[in-house]
């Protein structure tokens, strides 16, 4: 007899044929809807408890993310102070020659931006397009409040010849429209010209791709070494019995755990010109004291240091697969004849490759977004993107170039990480 | 990795160079952050070996960098040590005060990222979490994307974000905001910052642990008749605390370490350890950095041991034997 305590027992009594509808619980509901009914209660449940965490990190996380990005394509520095000028422009094909109704309308426009003290904010973001001209926009604003008379374009002329030069109207043209990709172009060293065309930007300016290019090279460089003075370690470690391999693990997990400045100052003060690996050089009689090797604030400097913060992210994953490899595979192939670098290429070796996708995924995502380590010890020659960033946002001032700068990078990442995410598993990351 | 008895004289010399470069890259491993530790000591302005230093000469050695660390910033370092100078020391000395913040931090960051991370390391091991992959991926992204983008992305919006004063939103967070009701130069904005990164770190943790965690635990202890919340604390807790420490320790260590996301979004009020030690590193450098380096390695070495213990306690517990 089916009791409201026991629903299993409902079912079997209404499925033995008392019943011939669908099978039902106990207080009459088919079986099918009740246990939808169930699972997506477990469903909210589970949903419920990961819900706080998810919402903390969209509003701290996704959220500032998200407004860098529209930050990089949105600017509305000249748009928003200059309205008269922008309607202009956007009434106008690109390359349209300026008419009076043009500099009447950009005289009334500085005339304003200077009563309202924003002429410096829209001579900085014509200045981010062609350097050199903030000091033109606040120099006219304050003739232009002393009274100008039409005609507009002679008045102006007269105050400064380059109002006429079809390369500044060209400028103001790309930013009087408050969203523009020009931070995009320029982080691949592109620019409009007067006609709205694209084209490269003069040889001196290109800065961006041959920076973007040698944090990849470093990168890729970087995980390479990693791998190459990782993988014996890794090995060894595997092939250890546990207690021995647990206590060699310690000099691996040490330098994990240990901040991140403490080892970049150790790597300044090893490598420094009077620094302990150059006194043991000239001590070995290596080489002489006008011979001492310049290994830091350069590109030598951001290598190692790197290589040495990122090596137990490579060893770390590689020994855990290691560990899951049956030596007997490895002593099947020697039986049958392998030779013992054979039987490494046939056999071990591919086993390995998990581990080593995933140690050398994590190690390149890593290091493409690395700070610190390349702005201390990397010189000129040895600094990264991001320091070119930090330095938009510190030095220069121009947000919008960093965000846009930024984006691209993290558009890199994430499409490493989604490959990581295909290829290992982010469940699967482990941590020591 | 015995040699066998039969190895050629081809693979012995192999084994031993293999073992000959294993060494050497356990040297370079390791012996950077050893280095510093004898060179904190030194007498001199110097950071390398001095010759008296090498023939262990007691006048090569001295604790003057550790005796800076006390005493920068103070308003008067050369006073007689009595108690005003301690007084004196506790309120006004730069690395001190750096030290008190990165521990106030540390401390709530973790609370906040330990409390939020467990309960969604809860909900992502039940079998039938929705869009678990998905999520998985968004909870960790703060680890994967740069620190710079993460930095930057935080500069913008804890500067704009701002709640104006005399609303009932500034009433309530009031004490939590700068007083243009930001969040940028606030000790919350840094906390919410640093426990945003340390989440990824509790989650893995935690969830590790959970894998191995039999449910039928929980489904034994509500036949008994445990509420979800008792069967919570008297049975899963106890059994993923290791977990779960090891991750808020993961997660304090991060905060303690991180120094980007202070550089951009932090006041002078809110100087830590890490940026006061990157401010010393760019302008003055001076041996006092190797002196604060080397109480980090010993608070390196002191977490790493806890991490290492609550590992084997937690693999005892679930009953797994160390393979």
């Amino acid at each position: 007899m089916a009791t409201p305590l026991d629903p299993h027992a409902a079912i079997v009594t209404e499925a033995a044929g008392i019943d011939d509808g669908p099978l039902r619980t106990v207080d009459g509901q088919p079986l099918e809807k009740a246990l939808a009914r169930s699972s997506r209660a477990a469903r909210r449940r589970a949903f419920m408890l990961v819900l706080p965490l998810l919402a903390f990190i969209v509003i701290t996380f996704i959220m500032p993310i998200g407004q860098m990005l529209y930050r990089s394509v949105h600017n509305d520095g000249f748009a928003a102070n200059m309205p008269q000028i922008s309607a202009w422009f956007a009434e106008t094909k690109p390359g349209t020659e300026p008419d009076e109704a043009a500099y009447a309308a950009l005289a009334a426009d500085l005339l304003a931006s200077a009563e309202a003290r924003s002429i410096g904010v829209v001579g900085t973001r014509i200045n981010y397009e062609k350097s050199g001209t903030r000091s033109l926009f606040t120099s006219t604003g304050r003739q232009v409040r002393r009274g100008i008379e039409p005609p507009y374009r002679e008045a102006l002329l007269e105050i400064d010849d380059e109002w006429g030069d079809p390369e500044l109207w060209g400028a103001m043209r790309n930013v009087s429209s408050a969203y523009t990709d020009s931070f995009y172009l320029a982080s691949i060293d592109r620019t409009r010209n007067a006609q709205g065309e694209i084209e490269r930007v003069e040889e001196h300016r290109r800065i961006y791709i041959t920076l973007f290019m040698r944090t990849l090279a470093l990168s890729a460089l970087i995980t390479a070494l990693t791998f190459i003075l990782g993988f014996p370690v890794a090995h060894l470690l595997a092939t250890l019995p546990i207690r021995k391999s647990n206590m060699l693990m310690i000099l691996v997990l040490l330098p994990f755990w240990t901040s991140l400045l403490v080892r970049t100052t150790s790597w300044m003060v090893l490598l420094q010109q009077q620094g302990v690996i150059n006194d043991t050089l000239v001590w070995l009689g290596i080489i002489d004291q006008q011979g001492r090797l310049q290994m830091i604030y350069n590109q030598i400097g951001t290598i190692v240091a790197m290589t040495h913060i990122l090596l137990p992210f490579m060893i770390l994953p590689l020994y855990s697969v290691m560990r899951t490899i049956n030596p007997g595979y490895v002593r099947a192939a020697r039986s049958l004849g392998a030779t013992s670098w054979t039987a490494f290429r046939r056999i071990y070796f591919p086993l390995t490759l998990p581990g080593l996708g995933a140690g050398a995924l994590l190690v390149f995502i890593l290091a493409i977004g690395y700070y610190i380590t390349p702005a201390l010890v990397g010189g000129s020659s040895g600094q990264l993107i991001s320091n070119m960033i930090a330095e938009h946002m510190t030095g220069t001032l121009n947000w919008s170039m960093a965000a846009a700068l930024a984006a691209i990078l993290l558009g890199g990442v994430l499409i490493l990480y989604w490959i990581y995410d295909r290829l290992v598993g982010i469940d699967n990351l482990k941590l020591g | 990795m015995a040699l066998p008895k039969y190895a050629s004289p081809l693979e012995r010399i192999w084994h031993w160079s293999y073992l000959a470069l294993c060494s050497a890259i356990f040297v370079f491993l390791i012996a950077p952050i050893l280095v510093i530790i004898p060179l904190s000591f030194n007498a001199d302005r110097f950071f390398t070996f001095t010759q008296e230093m090498l023939s262990f000469d007691p006048d090569g050695y001295s604790l003057q960098w550790y005796d800076e660390l006390l005493t920068f910033g103070m308003s008067a370092p050369d006073a007689p040590r009595n108690g005003s100078w301690f007084a004196d020391m506790w309120a006004n000395s730069k690395w001190v005060n750096a030290a008190k913040n990165s521990v106030i931090v540390g401390i709530f960051s973790t609370l906040v990222a330990t409390v939020l991370g467990t309960l969604a390391a809860l909900g992502l091991a039940r079998p039938e979490m929705p869009f678990r992959r998905l999520i998985m991926a968004t909870l960790i992204s703060p680890m994967i994307v740069p620190l710079i983008i993460t930095a930057t992305g935080l500069f913008f919006f804890y500067s704009s974000a701002c709640v104006p004063e005399g609303s009932w939103l500034h009433m309530l967070l009031g004490p939590f905001l700068s007083n243009r009701g930001c969040l940028a130069n606030t000790y919350t904005g840094v906390i919410l910052a640093h426990a945003t990164l340390g989440i990824p770190f509790v989650i893995i943790t935690v969830t590790a642990t959970l894998i191995g965690f039999d449910q039928s635990l929980n489904r034994a202890a509500a036949s008994l008749g445990a509420n979800p919340r008792t069967t919570f604390f008297q049975i899963t807790m106890p059994l993923i605390l290791p977990g779960i420490i090891s991750g808020a320790l993961f997660a304090f260590v991060t905060s303690f370490d991180e120094v980007v996301v202070v550089l951009f979004i932090a006041g002078p009020e809110q100087q830590t350890i890490p940026r006061q030690m990157w401010t010393g590193i760019r302008e003055q450098i001076s041996p006092a950095i190797l002196a604060i380096a080397t109480l980090l390695v010993v608070f390196s070495i002191a977490l790493l041991t806890t991490v290492e213990i609550l590992r084997r306690r937690s693999e005892k517990i679930r009953g797994i034997t160390p393979s």
